[in-house]
């Protein structure tokens, strides 16, 4: 894909002239104009396009609320009132930066499901999968810090818990966990130390996050990208420009989600939220829930459902982790869940599996909300480690279209094709 | 033809997730004992909200001579009794106001520091100087500052799980934001005889819709109807001095409520005009691809 023909022309002297010493716009016109796209792509292809455009509004409003924002025990909570209050559209740039991460979750979960169901991960394009999957590592991180920065009652205690699951290291080594813990906090409480640190993180963590994100486009331009019958390109027709065609629909579908952005925005910016966390930090008063934010309910309700403090932690770390290794536990040829027809049942059974964990986490861990957490964890973690090592092997899969064009204008009959001969096998 | 079947098990899914609990679970009861707190209509709830000027004026007074006695709402600045999009007081009315509290002034030449008078950039003085003087003066009660109390309280609805997306859609479709709004109005107004055989504990009183039932805040309408006079032809009723006040504080949790929706109906319909032309440019670039 890296390697296709540019079309590229310096038209001005100035060009021509750049093009000798630094082809920068040769490079970028390969890459993202005439750079071949697959022309069956459907609209959640479009979610790329709007996480980089997420990125750069957290980037943006990030900074300017850091212009405002004092990270400290005694002022964070006032100043963030403040913003609200006094700056001018503070209120606005805080309301965006707060849904925005909301936004950007709910995106980059469409963007993982996509993944899973067209089989995205697979050869040659399992370095492009661990990319993301680190990508989303880092976002949790950056959003859990971000989450501790306005200094509620929320925030206070969502650190206290979370930091406090190092200790359960002093299982393994006694000691080692608590001094863990201790170094986060800069002490031996959650205090004022711990949030000015976090704010340094979660300043700097964004720019990895971009860095990652470079390589994570880098990659993609250099295997290509999947589409929704798992077949390569083939011929020319089997592919359109990006610009404009990919580019025009990414545009649409990003307009498309802008609606539900704005919407939450201007009209529900609670909604996502929590209603202690517009009480200050309290270290003598526990709220009676501690909830984490939406997106990080499915891990809180694995973290909750295993009776054992270090081997929940365990659990929590490692259903994102495992995530890593999904290119070679899929064992079947075939890409797209498509023509999986075994396979489907268990893809769906997966979404409702994290869909049910999320309402879990925001249970309190008793009676029947236990039972059912630790039901659907168990499969999180089956579908991960057998289901799809197995299903991959018994499963026959459906006949799979010649070519991408074929896939699209329907022509002629169906070639029957087995797992053996499936064109995309490793 | 091949689409149809791929969504099939996926439909599967959804008709499961929506079936599967009528047959496992019993519904999670809501608790009986805990006063309901009904919905009620705000003038500043939904897409087009706004405060009604009248109606957050009057809520200051009571207010002013209510609530003040104990609570504080120091995130509030004179200036904004005067400003757009809130009580809209004339400022002049609000100036003599400022003038009747005191607060600290700078250190003078000697060091020591005087009281002023209070102007409209100064924020409202808190009735007192800090937690330990309220908890001394109210039996070790602790009464919070209201400026946020609105925003800082929710109704936890006892939603079984299958309603939860309909529900989540109901509230999303409707901007539904006003459930503190909805709490502090059922709190107020949540004063009931305890029922037999309730232990009260020391200097607590029975709340129907406070968690936990005992609130150590005595009834603040205790007086009853025309405690607080009304300037207006609203009647002087405990509901209203409920509303009212609760409807203040509701300004006061969120003063750029009013820019912020009227903004919101402008940038919500730009973009979905922006997404239809966008929509419209994508098919005819795709026209003849597929």
């Amino acid at each position: 894909m890296a390697g296709h023909e540019s079309t590229y022309q310096p038209k001005s002297r100035f060009e021509r002239w750049l093009d000798e010493r630094l082809p920068i716009a040769r490079m970028m016109h390969a890459q993202f104009v005439d750079f071949p796209t697959p022309r069956n792509i459907n609209y959640l292809w479009t979610t790329g396009g709007m996480l980089a455009f997420f990125l750069g509004v957290q980037l943006l409003t990030g900074i300017v609320l850091a212009m405002h924002y004092l990270p400290s025990a005694h002022d964070a909570f006032n100043s963030v009132e403040a913003i609200r209050r006094d700056v001018n559209y503070g209120w606005l740039i805080r309301n965006l930066h707060a849904v925005g991460a909301s936004m950007f979750f709910l995106a980059v979960y469409i963007h993982i499901a996509r993944g899973l169901y067209y089989g995205s991960y697979k050869a040659p394009r399992e370095v492009l999968w661990i990319l993301g999957v680190i990508i989303l590592l880092l976002m949790m991180a950056t959003a859990f810090m971000g989450y501790s920065l306005p200094w509620g009652q929320m925030s206070f205690w969502a650190v206290t818990v979370i930091t406090n699951l190092f200790s359960s290291i002093d299982s393994i080594i006694p000691g080692l966990g608590t001094r863990i813990v201790q170094w986060l906090w800069g002490g031996f409480s959650v205090s004022g130390t711990t949030l000015t640190r976090f704010f340094s993180l979660h300043y700097v963590l964004p720019f990895a996050i971009v860095g990652v994100v470079m390589l994570h486009v880098w990659a993609l331009h250099t295997v290509g990208q999947n589409n929704p019958t798992g077949l390569e390109i083939k011929t020319k027709s089997d592919s359109v420009p990006m610009s404009p065609h990919a580019v025009m629909k990414d545009l649409f579908g990003l307009a498309v989600f802008m609606v539900l952005f704005t919407w939450f925005v201007f009209f529900l910016p609670d909604y996502l939220g929590h209603a202690d966390n517009y009480i200050e930090a309290n270290p003598l008063s526990t709220p009676p829930h501690i909830v984490p934010e939406w997106y990080f309910l499915p891990y809180y309700a694995i973290l909750r459902a295993i009776p054992n403090k270090l081997l929940g932690v365990i659990a929590m770390f490692s259903s994102i982790i495992l995530l890593c290794f999904v290119p070679w536990l899929d064992t079947s040829p075939v890409r797209s869940t498509k023509y999986r027809p075994l396979y489907k049942w268990f893809f769906w059974l997966f979404i409702l599996t994290v869909i049910a964990l999320g309402y879990l986490g925001s249970k309190p861990p008793e009676g029947a909300y236990v039972f059912w957490a630790r039901i659907f964890t168990a499969y999180y973690f089956i579908h991960l480690l057998l289901v799809l090592p197995i299903v991959g092997v018994i499963e026959t899969p459906a006949p799979l279209p010649r070519s991408i064009s074929e896939a699209v204008l329907g022509s002629g009959g169906h070639v029957t094709v087995g797992a053996a001969s499936a064109p995309e096998k490793r | 033809m091949s689409h149809r079947f791929a969504f099939r098990p996926g439909l599967a899914a959804i008709l499961l997730g929506a079936t599967l609990p009528y047959l496992v679970l019993p519904a999670a009861a809501a608790d009986p004992a805990h006063g309901e707190v009904a919905r009620q209509h705000w003038t500043f709830g939904g897409l087009t909200g706004h405060f009604d000027d009248a109606q957050l004026q009057r809520g200051f007074k009571v207010y002013s001579e209510v609530c003040a006695r104990c609570h504080g709402v120091r995130r509030l600045a004179f200036r904004n009794l005067a400003q757009p999009g809130g009580p809209n007081f004339p400022e002049a009315g609000v100036k003599s106001l400022a003038a009747t509290h005191e607060v600290d002034a700078e250190p003078n030449e000697e060091g020591k520091i005087v009281k002023r008078p209070a102007t409209l950039a100064d924020h409202i003085p808190p009735p007192f100087r800090n937690d330990q003087e309220a908890r001394f003066t109210l039996n070790g009660a602790l009464p919070p500052d209201l400026s946020l109390i609105v925003r800082a309280r929710a109704v936890e609805e006892a939603t079984p799980f299958y309603r939860v997306p309909d529900h989540m859609l109901r509230d999303v479709l409707a901007a539904y934001q006003e459930s503190g709004a909805d709490y502090v109005y059922a709190y107020l107004t949540g004063y009931k005889e305890p029922p037999a055989g309730t232990k009260l504990q020391e200097f607590m009183n029975y709340n129907d819709t406070f968690p936990g039932h005992q609130t150590a805040m005595p009834n603040p309408f205790l007086g009853g109807d025309g405690m607080v006079g009304y300037d207006d032809n609203t009647p002087a009723t405990v509901d209203n001095y409920a509303r009212d006040v609760t409807a203040f504080l509701a300004w006061a949790a969120d003063p750029k409520l009013e820019e912020r929706k009227r903004m919101g109906l402008l940038v919500v319909a730009y973009i979905v005009l922006t997404a239809l032309l966008l929509g419209l440019a994508k098919r005819r670039i795709w026209r003849g691809t597929h």
